[in-house]
């Protein structure tokens, strides 16, 4: 600590040339907190070790609709415990920039299948018991201000009424949480059997189905079952694990983390580049004061360590800025109005982005380090 | 000029040292078969002509270069024996070092400055602190504690640049030039710090000039010419 002194004065040497290091780098973090961000919302955080869930959709397109009768022959497929399924349903409130997801469901098969959201048993029941209730995320019923009891019309364009209206209406008898801070609490969930009674069209279809298994270790075991059970039907179908589909829709936008690793990639050996030439600046106009360190007892490896704290510090600084700036724009969550619902800066992106900056502090340090390490003090102290 | 003390208890013991640089494919002999005694306690000036070898001799004897030959004692103990981490902790107990160009640090105040030193130490802030006040107080530049380099002039920054030196109390203070920066009136006030350092504080004094008034001022005066030391001057 004695020493701390010594290495910030040494910053504050060229403070524009240190303050604009310092920038590039908070800069650079920025990106990196952001892009974590929009990579977690894209691909809802991802894993494919931890999926007990199947995820069951027409074999050609999920846009083609699965009978509703599928639900009953999943069931009796032995290591299945449950089935729920969705529809995409499509709708906004008021207008079409309050866009966000819809789907019709049955409340129990619901409840036990998606476990991260977290409803009270009383507004389950009142869901059970209410022809027109839905349940709504915590997320879109303070951004819409809704409250339990509020009657909520949706419009859609992909489902018209038997009455020819496109606004249908619900009341709110339950808000729902998110287990995990990653779950998306803005989706609106209303019951199938009011949606199929009530729409124009393709009654008894549903757009896809959710299976729970027994043993996650067989999803892929009775992934094939299921595949296979409707083999040669009008309507053929494709099971796969959850995580496994959720990859393949945001395989649609891109390889996610392809283009993130990319743009950092670019980014990052920018700062590199400018990091360490500052570096390497200061250490070769300070050569005749490192001599006089090592003259007056300063060891070889001390004056090292002394180059590389400070490359260090300067980009734990920058980069403590860019992470801590891109977790307040995450904390205020999405930023789109709706298309990036789980939007926010992961804790293991943020210990990520720590380990890069003591790495970017070391890699830059490095090379002026050893040459600083390496000087001779006669000839450092012809250079003062 | 007086002759070289003989005595084999002399703080400073410089025997057959030959010092060679190579520039390119070619040999520089600057340091010819050298021998020079200093005792404990002298003012030492090592005068000579630009080449001579004063300067590497003083980096000799203060560890900041070996001999390529050769051996240098400093209070019984040889130097090119010693490890690089060895030397740099031998220097930081034993050597004070006055440079020409004062090499302070520009980014540390005239106290930040002196305490250099001691960061080596094990001594607590509060007890740097305090040796930090007194070598201030012996260069007579307490009331500049916490001006900046650029904010002293030559004169003022030579002295924390000796009260760096000294701050250590160490055993022997090597200065190079040290007036050599300076005109006529701060160069006498810094040699009469010298003088005084050596008379009240006994501290043994090994400085190089090429300036005769300086080295009036040292109690023994040795010539070096092409690396060699002469009875007289040589133009």
């Amino acid at each position: 600590m004695k020493f701390l002194p010594l290495i910030w004065s040494n910053l504050k040497r060229k403070k524009l040339r240190t303050l604009l290091t310092v920038l590039s780098i908070t800069v650079a973090f920025i990106l990196f907190g952001l892009l974590s961000a929009i990579k977690m919302a894209l691909t809802g955080g991802i894993s494919m070790d931890d999926s007990d869930r199947l995820m069951v959709q027409n074999r050609v397109s999920i846009i083609i609709m699965l009978p509703v009768s599928y639900k009953e022959r999943m069931e009796r497929i032995p290591g299945v415990t449950r089935v729920a399924h969705q529809t995409w349903f499509g709708g906004y409130y008021q207008e079409p920039k309050n866009f966000f997801m819809q789907t019709p469901v049955v409340p129990d098969d619901f409840v036990a299948v998606f476990p991260e959201f977290v409803v009270p048993t009383n507004q389950v029941e009142k869901w059970k018991s209410t022809r027109t209730g839905a349940i709504v995320g915590r997320k879109s019923a303070e951004k819409y201000k809704w409250k339990i009891g509020d009657r909520v019309p949706i419009k859609t364009p992909l489902w018209p009424k038997k009455d020819g209206s496109d606004t249908w209406e619900f009341e709110v008898v339950g808000i729902y949480d998110g287990k995990a801070k990653n779950t998306d609490t803005t989706a609106l969930f209303f019951r199938y059997d009011y949606f199929d009674e009530a729409r124009k069209r393709d009654a008894g279809q549903v757009n896809w189905y959710t299976v729970k298994v027994k043993d996650r270790k067989q999803a892929g075991e009775i992934a094939k079952l299921i595949n296979k059970e409707f083999e040669n039907s009008s309507a053929e179908v494709k099971a796969e694990p959850e995580a496994a589909m959720a990859q393949s829709w945001a395989n649609q936008i891109g390889n996610i983390g392809l283009i993130c690793s990319s743009i950092l990639g670019a980014v990052f050996f920018t700062i590199l580049l400018v990091t360490g030439n500052t570096m390497a600046q200061t250490v070769r106009e300070r050569t005749g004061e490192l001599g006089v360190l090592k003259a007056i007892g300063f060891t070889n490896s001390q004056v090292m360590t002394f180059v590389l704290a400070e490359s260090c510090l300067i980009a734990i600084v920058g980069g403590g800025l860019g992470l801590g700036i891109a977790w307040l724009i995450t904390s205020g969550g999405d930023p789109t109005g709706g298309f990036l619902p789980v939007f926010f800066l992961p804790p293991r992106d943020l210990a990520i982005g720590a380990a890069i900056c003591v790495a970017l502090g070391f890699i830059t340090g490095i090379v002026p380090a050893m040459q600083a390490m390496r000087l001779q003090v006669a000839t450092a102290l012809r250079r003062m | 000029m007086s002759e070289p003390t003989k005595s084999n208890d002399a703080l400073v013991r410089v025997d057959g040292v030959e010092k060679v640089f190579r520039r390119g494919s070619e040999d520089i002999h600057v340091l010819h078969q050298l021998d020079l005694r200093v005792p404990q306690g002298e003012f030492l000036a090592l005068m000579g002509p630009s080449g001579s070898g004063k300067s590497t001799l003083l980096n000799l004897i203060g560890g900041l270069d070996r001999p390529s030959k050769g051996s240098i004692t400093i209070g019984g103990e040889r130097l090119d024996g010693l490890s690089d981490r060895r030397l740099a902790a031998w220097r930081a107990r034993h050597v004070g070092f006055v440079f020409q160009l004062y090499n302070l640090m520009p980014t540390l105040n005239a106290e930040r400055n002196v305490e250099l030193p001691l960061l080596l130490t094990h001594l607590s802030k509060a007890e740097r602190q305090k040796h930090v006040a007194a070598a201030l107080q012996v260069v007579g530049l307490a009331h500049r504690a916490k001006h900046f380099p650029r904010t002293l002039s030559g004169g003022e920054q030579q002295r924390v640049g000796i009260a760096r030196g000294i701050v250590t109390d160490p055993t022997i203070l090597l200065c190079d030039e040290p007036t050599g920066d300076l005109d006529r009136k701060s160069g006498d006030g810094i040699l009469d710090l010298l003088q005084a350092l050596n008379r009240e504080h006994g501290k043994t004094i090994v400085m190089v000039t090429h300036d005769p008034h300086a080295s009036a001022r040292a109690a023994r005066t040795v010539h070096l010419y092409k690396g060699q030391l002469v009875n007289e001057p040589v133009a």
